[in-house]
């Protein structure tokens, strides 16, 4: 290993230090000064991350490659910790987000009113933590303590609002969906694993034919905390129940650790069959359509996130699936492009889901709820928040100049160039392209809504009309990441030339043909458009000049005493588009409709449950309930027959051990 | 490039809102009426552009914003589009992509400048208008597809400028079934009849026009000519599938022009025999098209 690589892991390994030694102190002064705790648990964690992004930016760089082996006491190899293009590249919006997320829950939790900060800082500060310690881990052993580290820590920040309702619920609903998710990758492991005797990736075995089954396993225990579908459920529960810094950071890095852990799965199975990247581009289309489909059904703002957080794994792994299927055809221009595509996506979500959720969150300040029928013309109260909101809302629909249409525009040329060669990829290209511009529509459609809904129009409540802007350290970390939403989409090239070495590390071409050169004239466009809109408004304004210019109520078709209330709704908004998707949606709905001449009241009401939870999770754990329902029968509180279990114990192991 | 490449965006930009004027008058034609004149939109036009204005105090900079976001995705969607065999000043693999897209981007602003009013007439030109895009943008990429697939091309300029003479017997069942599709695309995007009617006076049936209701003056200049300008760049992408190439590069840029008014003149035909289908069934049309152009694409994998 170069003595370069060593250095940068050392750095990655102190920032994880840092940021555990910063939580526990933060925790220990917690008890007694407020402000002591949070500026340990705060500062740990953005002194941690400026140099963890530094360091991974700088292995990025230099294509660092290499693994730092130390002994440790568990079986199964050694503390085997590597860094690579891959892992720098998942490093990069990890710290760059989890940093700006903590600079703004120092905002968000003010005044913490009597909590223990140290609660919330010990638990953040471990969540980076063990989130660097998966991307670098190189053993399997260490990978899933620091999977099951990650979990437990965004467990403990999921349910941090405990008195609040749903929030219990939600917690468990993703400790055992997560923990689901994690039997496959022991499986998967242990399979891996079993020839060599150790657990060290370097020494992994791929049992002869089998790389299909363990793909399989990696897709179902990763794709479940990536949010694939059906195994998202946990997704939409956890986000909104979450503080919003936390859903910011589980929606935009955490659940990208799932996307990691399938592409290393590709790295270390190393070929595997076609039929493969077929599923994953089939389960990418499935996500990212239903994704959109239940975001756009949902009124509670954060959960429509995370949702959306559902529909844009989707596309990565749409992504991922073209890079597949392009390495399979043999067609290295069409596996960049895919691939290159689908990590461009990763770090794009990172940004614009961070942001959007940061921005849901000055909005739960702000108006006091996420609720988008009681919410209503924020925008003139919190215009930073509204407009850094809409540039999150512009570049998740992938719309130019942002930098949602680079990724997107990759995986669009990518499936073109399948369309146009001969053979059965071809159909794998058009799926695809259908499948993205379907997504595409469905998510205008939905943050249409959600900025619309929120920040435009009148306020709904009076809650909304006194709505207040959030304070620096929450605005900060909105402006930077809506700049950098635009400024990728400005010079996404320039990222994507980058990003190449981790791009290569998945082609498997080292001197490959390059994805950025098709972003050039994108850019050029994207500062066209932006320079055509700065000309019409000075048009407009020298138009205006000298004018009258008059204010007045809107105009409702003459309407003369329009109320707040006849705006158009959330619910009504998609509702033509639920309504042609209901069988699929499957919507609950309440409703007392008007009756009489003089109708007194009349009330409406549509929840859209989960697909997958209602069809495929509920039934099974209500099975499975019902079949060991016997087991309750055993445990009977009563002391002397728990005596008779272990007598009763001990004398068949007494038994067991004579006969032999 | 040369230079028909350049003076294709000018001309839309000064000549697109003759289409408007040439439906007009043929609707005028079948109805037996005088009609209003050619360039009534010329004139509409600069008496908005002199007006002052006057602003719902519920608005915000949004609904300033909207109509020239979208005029300026516009302007940026001319360079990409070739008519027939003039090429875009702009050609590059994909650009096809980028110019849908930008089509979204304008519609997004337009839609949230709608929202702005808080007006329930806008809500629901908003909420039909998304609903109906997320129905046409599919149909438009498969129809794409299907010429990308049939020209080898991935540059709008490429696919176009693929065929002539000789070349379209091949092709011709492929060519109609695009041109069905990017027809009723054509209608749909421009609130054509029987998608939109851009002349009823009932609001609760309204897409576009319920949207840009509260946009006066300067505004409604921009949202109008806009309007004009969608119309041109959708109609050089059904026009262009048939247009001859001249010997000169300012004929096709002549030829062009020609194509679309007479594009412009079967809208006001089909304007004049048609009435609007009821809002349920545009999802079915669209769909409609989607399905053509979707069969097109089945025909390139013979």
């Amino acid at each position: 290993m170069a003595l370069e690589t060593s250095i940068l892991l050392h750095v990655i390994l102190w920032a994880i230090g840092l940021l555990t030694i910063a939580g526990f102190a933060s925790a220990w002064a917690g008890r007694w000064s407020e402000r002591l705790s949070v500026g340990l648990g705060a500062g740990g964690a953005g002194a941690a991350c400026a140099v963890g992004f530094g360091g991974a930016a700088v292995a990025l760089a230099t294509r660092a490659e290499g693994t730092l082996a130390l002994p440790w006491n568990m079986p199964y190899g050694t503390f085997a910790l590597g860094l690579d293009p891959l892992s720098s590249f998942f490093l990069l919006p990890m710290f760059l987000l989890s940093g700006l997320a903590g600079i703004y829950a120092i905002g968000y939790f003010k005044p913490w009113s009597g909590r223990n900060p140290g609660r919330f800082w010990l638990f953040y500060d471990l969540l980076i933590a063990s989130m660097a310690l998966v991307l670098t881990a190189r053993n399997g052993v260490l990978f899933l303590v620091a999977w099951e580290a990650m979990t437990l820590a965004s467990f403990f920040l999921v349910t941090f609002d405990d008195a609040e309702a749903g929030v219990g619920e939600a917690g468990w609903v993703y400790l055992v969906a997560t923990h689901v998710g994690t039997a496959f990758l022991m499986a998967l492991f242990i399979l891996l694993g079993r020839a060599s005797g150790t657990q060290d990736f370097a020494a992994y075995a791929v049992p002869a034919g089998s790389a299909g089954t363990l793909f399989l396993l990696a897709l179902i225990g990763f794709g479940t905390k990536a949010g694939l579908f059906p195994f998202h459920v946990w997704l939409p529960e956890a986000h909104p129940a979450a503080p919003s810094p936390v859903s910011a950071v589980m929606s935009g890095v955490m659940i990208k650790t799932g996307i990691y852990g399938i592409v290393r799965a590709l790295v270390l199975l190393d070929a595997v069959p076609g039929w493969c990247g077929w599923v994953v581009l089939a389960v990418g289309a499935m996500t990212g359509a239903i994704g959109i489909l239940l975001a756009l059904a949902q009124r509670d703002l954060k959960r429509m996130l995370a949702y959306s957080s559902v529909e844009n794994v989707g596309i990565v792994a749409l992504g991922i699936g073209i890079g597949m299927l392009g390495v399979q055809a043999g067609s290295p221009v069409v596996a960049t492009l895919g691939f290159a595509g689908g990590l461009l996506h990763v770090l794009n979500h990172a940004l614009f889901k961070g942001l959007l959720f940061l921005g849901a969150g000055a909005v739960v300040h702000g108006a006091g709820t996420r609720n988008l029928e009681r919410l209503g013309g924020l925008l003139k109260h919190m215009p930073w928040t509204g407009a850094t909101f809409l540039v999150g809302s512009v570049a998740i629909c992938g719309l130019p100049p942002f930098n949602g249409f680079a990724s997107e525009f990759l995986m669009y040329v990518g499936s073109f160039k399948f369309i146009l060669s001969s053979g059965p990829a071809a159909l794998g290209g058009v799926l695809a392209v259908v499948a993205l511009a379907l997504i595409g529509g469905l998510a205008a459609a939905g943050f249409a809504k959600a900025f619309g809904i929120a920040f435009l129009g009148e306020p709904r409540t009076a809650d909304a009309a006194a709505a207040h802007e959030v304070d620096g350290t929450m605005r900060g970390p909105l402006l930077v990441l809506a700049a950098l939403c635009l400024a990728i989409g400005l010079g996404a090239g320039a990222v994507v030339r980058f990003m190449e070495p981790a791009v290569a590390a998945l082609t498997g071409a080292e001197a490959g043909p390059s994805a950025a050169e098709w972003l050039s004239p994108i850019a050029a466009v994207a500062a066209g458009l932006i320079a055509a809109t700065a000309a019409l408004a000075l048009l407009r304004r020298r138009l205006l000049a000298g004018r009258t210019r008059r204010e007045t109520g809107t105009w409702d078709c003459g309407y003369a005493a329009p109320t707040a209330r006849m705006q158009y709704t959330a619910t009504g908004f998609v509702q033509p588009l639920t309504h042609g998707a209901a069988s699929l949606l499957q919507p609950h709905v309440e409703q007392q409709l008007p009756e009489g001449f003089f109708p007194a009241s009349a009330s409406l009401n549509v929840e859209t449950p989960d697909l997958a939870r209602k069809r495929l999770y509920d039934p099974v754990f209500r099975g499975l309930a019902r079949g060991l329902g016997w087991v309750h029968g055993l445990q009977q509180g009563q002391i002397h027959l728990y005596v008779l279990y272990v007598v009763v114990t001990l004398l068949v192991l007494l038994a067991w051990a004579l006969r032999s | 490039m040369n230079a028909a490449s350049v003076l294709h965006p000018l001309l839309a930009v000064l000549a697109a809102p003759l289409l408007f004027g040439a439906i007009n008058r043929t609707k005028a034609f079948f109805a037996g009426r005088c009609g209003p004149p050619l360039l009534q939109t010329y004139f509409d036009l600069w008496k908005l552009f002199r007006k002052g204005a006057t602003y719902s105090r519920t608005t915000t900079w949004i609904f300033r914003a909207g109509p020239l976001v979208n005029f300026a995705c516009l302007l940026a969607a001319l360079t990409l589009v070739p008519l027939g065999h003039v090429a875009a000043p702009l050609a590059f693999g994909g650009d096809l992509i980028l110019l849908a897209y930008l089509l979204g981007m304008g519609r997004f602003f337009t839609v949230a400048a709608a929202l702005d009013v808080g007006s329930s007439f806008e809500g629901m030109g908003a909420s039909r208008e998304v609903q109906f895009a997320t129905f046409a943008e599919p149909a438009l990429l498969v129809g794409l597809a299907a010429l990308a697939r049939e020209t080898q091309a991935l540059s709008l300029t490429a696919m176009y400028a693929h065929l002539s003479g000789p070349a379209w017997n091949g092709v011709l069942p492929l060519w109609a079934l695009l041109t069905g599709g990017f027809f009723i695309l054509f209608l749909a995007e421009n609130c054509r009849i029987p998608v939109d009617d851009p002349n009823t006076h009932l609001e609760l049936t309204m897409i576009h026009e319920v949207m840009v209701l509260d946009h006066g003056a300067v505004d409604f200049g921009f949202v109008q000519w806009g309007a004009t300008l969608k119309m041109w760049i959708l109609g050089a992408m059904v026009v262009g599938l048939w247009l001859p190439e001249t010997r000169h590069p300012l004929g096709n840029l002549a030829v062009g022009a020609v194509g679309l008014l007479a594009l412009a003149v079967v809208t006001g035909i089909v304007e004049s025999c048609m009435a609007r289908l009821r809002l349920l069934r545009v999802p079915q049309l669209l769909v409609g098209a989607g399905v053509l152009c979707a069969l097109g694409l089945m025909l390139t994998f013979r």
